[in-house]
């Protein structure tokens, strides 16, 4: 050690300094994304522990009635306001439904297609241009639904002679589940492909075709993965904005008939928050209330279906 | 035990099992071109509506700028041209072409031949060439909406007066005006240099798209060097402990946390807490920010997992530090997988629209924005907002806007699927 320059040791010193800075930096930069669920969950508590204090939290839940309309002057007749959110929930519901019924079945039969039957050539030319779908900005597809498919179901159910509405949740589901399917189907399709060969090949040596080593070996065997997937593309679809903002209604309507306008939980948030606002009025809160709602529910769904997907891919891994 | 007797195939049930394989096969294989159907029905409209917009109506006028017309009020030079009556020098341009016009609606008819934005394209061109004052220039100046939907065939000649919009007389003398060559479709510059506006044939995105620059600039300063140096240190540095199996937890779920809920938090807290300005691309872009980050991250660790451990040791082994082995070997061969991840972060931000509704970012503005705190809207915020605009014109503006933004966010990945397929090494 004697021919080791001191300076070098002296350098030394201070390089390790500069390292523990650089490593807090590191682990400050890596704290942000927990700050920011903090933010996220603190924000929406605290605004809406000031509704609840003017709304009872069981009015919010059960409430079958919404329309948060406030009165400018005290004595005004109806001045209170109602906030029951189930109108809102339904309204969701009805149009998730619809998205998942379009993206559900579509998305896994092309991930079937382009895993099992396509050609190495046809698979790589399809499946980016397939995913161009998902890359496509919302606003667009609201523009669609809105200004095409919208008029385009009302035109067809007048022709069968159906009472539809011009802001039907079935154009909004539609092209919400049209949005949906690459997403459906590029996670099938990571479950699928990750079912080893040899289950396949055993199916298939037993004589059987291939849509049934298809249907009773591999989608059994890549079931967890695949509701995993439907899981996210559910919470996708509920926390879905701009295409029902355009092409939904405004007016919450408790009904189950697709061809209804119905309101849901995203586009009532949009409405109560933009434009001027007062930011103390119940009003403004219960958008706030709202997403405390959509968080959990979104969050619940989200962790499951991460779960789901993980423990799938330790089992073949 | 006679039944277990191998019995070959029935020819029947064979042949039913091999309908069903087809069966399957081909609703697989329609699956497929459904998805691809909607999207080129989808391309197909959105173009063939956005392409008129590229195009706008302009009115060949004759306008005699008398010297006396700016002589009035103090002040000289550009001072005094702005204080002349245009909008008067074009309504009565376009009435002496008309002098048959006499009563007080044909005359009004006459004027909304024109758009109101044509009396500054008159002053802009007076002040660009003072030296014209007192002479008669022949200038061509922008049509209103109505006239310019007639030129396109949106509105129909032998559609009912009230719903055509352009009444008997008014065709008439647009005939005229065909007939001498003073009515044609130019390149709508407008569209792509003004801010927004009430008019449609005065509506521009530029400002949107300063707005949209801004927003994702902001968001690419902050979200890409935090999600650079939390993935390196998620993946070189973090223990294996719960805190750090925490920290993974979070990123993957906020990752699928709805947009409109980063909106939210914006709102609570950049907006009231903090004060920040309402409908400002600075706010927009933190916003914006936290919702890339944890794709950022995601695919920055991913990046960083695929480079060997063998090129991390051999620095470590001549004497690197650990953090010199990170940043000096490791991190330049995980670049372009970082960079592709944060491309493609950057194109759903610029597409992102919900968040910006929430601070603010939907306000009217007309005025381009120059600094990050100015209120601004996004390309895609204006989208929304035309789409919503009862005027015809404004459908095809719309689209217009919706592919330039299709522009912008398929030029982001396409840069990174080249980026990925030339940079991407198998070690």
């Amino acid at each position: 050690m004697e021919h080791y320059p001191r300076k070098a040791f002296a350098k030394s010193a201070k390089l390790v300094w500069q390292e523990r800075m650089v490593m807090s930096i590191l682990i400050i930069c890596s704290t942000v994304a927990i700050l920011t669920t903090i933010g996220i969950v603190a924000s929406l508590i605290f605004e809406s522990i000031r509704f609840f204090q003017v709304v009872p939290i069981t009015d919010f839940l059960f409430g079958l009635h919404w329309s948060p309309q406030m009165a400018i002057r005290e004595d005004q007749v109806g001045s209170s306001g109602a906030f029951g959110a189930v109108p809102l929930l339904l309204g969701t519901l009805l149009i998730s439904a619809v998205a998942l019924t379009v993206a559900g079945p579509v998305g896994l039969m092309a991930a079937i297609f382009l895993s099992e039957y396509a050609s190495h050539g046809f698979r790589a030319k399809i499946k980016p241009t397939l995913e161009i779908l998902a890359g496509i900005p919302t606003v667009v597809y609201g523009f669609f639904a809105a200004i095409v498919v919208a008029p385009w179901i009302r035109r067809g159910g007048e022709a069968i002679g159906l009472d539809v509405s011009s802001e039907s949740a079935l154009a909004a589901g539609l092209v919400m589940g049209i949005m949906t399917i690459p997403f459906v189907s590029s996670i099938s399709d990571d479950a699928l492909t990750a079912v080893p060969a040899s289950l396949k090949e055993g199916a298939l040596g037993l004589g059987s075709t291939r849509s049934e080593a298809i249907k009773k070996v591999i989608i059994p065997a890549a079931l967890p993965g695949i509701a995993g997937g439907l899981l996210l593309a559910t919470s996708r679809v509920i926390g879905e904005t701009m295409i029902v903002v355009m092409a939904a209604g405004l007016t919450a309507k408790l009904t189950l008939n697709p061809l209804d306008a119905v309101t849901t939980v995203t586009v009532q948030i949009v409405t109560l928050l933009t434009g001027d606002q007062e930011f103390d009025s119940p009003k403004t809160l219960s958008a706030f209330a709202l997403g405390l709602l959509l968080f959990t529910v979104t969050l619940i769904l989200n962790v499951t279906a991460l779960k789901l997907v993980k423990a799938y891919r330790e089992q073949y891994d | 035990m006679t039944e277990l007797a191998f019995k070959g195939p029935e020819p029947d049930q064979l042949r039913r099992r091999h309908r069903a394989e087809k069966r399957f096969r081909l609703i697989a294989l329609l699956s497929v071109w459904l998805g691809l159907a909607f999207l080129s029905v989808l391309f197909v409209i959105v173009v063939t509506s956005g392409a008129d917009a590229v195009r706008q109506t302009k009115i060949l006028l004759n306008i005699s700028l008398d010297s006396s017309e700016f002589e009035g009020g103090k002040g000289s030079g550009l001072a005094q041209i702005r204080k002349a009556n245009f909008e008067g020098l074009v309504k009565r341009s376009i009435r002496n072409d008309f002098p048959r016009a006499k009563s007080r609606k044909q005359k009004r008819e006459l004027a909304k031949l024109v758009s109101s934005g044509a009396a500054y394209e008159v002053r802009e061109f007076v002040e660009a060439n003072p030296e014209k004052i007192g002479e008669s220039i022949d200038i061509w100046v922008t049509a209103s909406d109505d006239v310019d939907m007639l030129l396109k065939g949106k509105l129909k000649r032998n559609m009912p007066a009230d719903i055509r919009q352009i009444s008997d007389q008014q065709l008439i003398w647009l005939d005229q005006l065909q007939a001498e060559d003073r009515l044609e479709t130019q390149f709508n510059w407008t569209l792509f240099t003004k801010g927004d506006s009430r008019e449609p044939e005065q509506a521009g995105i530029a400002g949107a798209m300063i707005g949209s620059l801004y927003s994702v600039l902001v968001c690419l300063l902050i979200s890409f060097p935090l999600g650079v140096l939390a993935s390196i240190y998620l993946e070189s540095f973090a223990p294996k402990n719960g805190w750090t199996s925490f920290l993974e937890v979070n990123i993957n779920n906020l990752a699928a946390v709805p947009s409109i809920v980063f909106g939210l938090l914006g709102l609570a807290v950049f907006l009231n807490f903090f004060q920040l300005p309402r409908s400002a691309p600075l706010v927009g872009g933190m916003v914006l920010a936290l919702m890339t980050l944890p794709t950022i991250i995601i695919a920055g660790r991913a990046a960083i997992q695929s480079v060997p451990p063998s090129i991390k040791e051999a620095a470590l082994a001549v004497g690197a530090s650990p953090i010199q082995a990170v940043f000096h070997h490791v991190l330049p061969l995980a670049m372009p997988g970082i960079l592709t991840g944060t491309i493609i972060g950057t194109a759903r931000a610029l597409g992102e629209t919900a968040p910006l509704l929430m601070i603010g970012m939907v306000a009217f503005v007309v005025d381009l924005p120059v600094t990050f705190t100015d209120p601004a809207t996004a390309l895609p915020v204006q989208v929304y907002l035309w789409s919503d605009m009862p005027e015809r014109a404004f459908a095809e503006r719309t689209s217009a806007a919706i592919l330039v933004l299709l522009a912008f966010v398929g030029a982001l990945n396409l840069t990174a699927v080249i980026l990925r397929n030339k940079f991407e090494t198998r070690y």
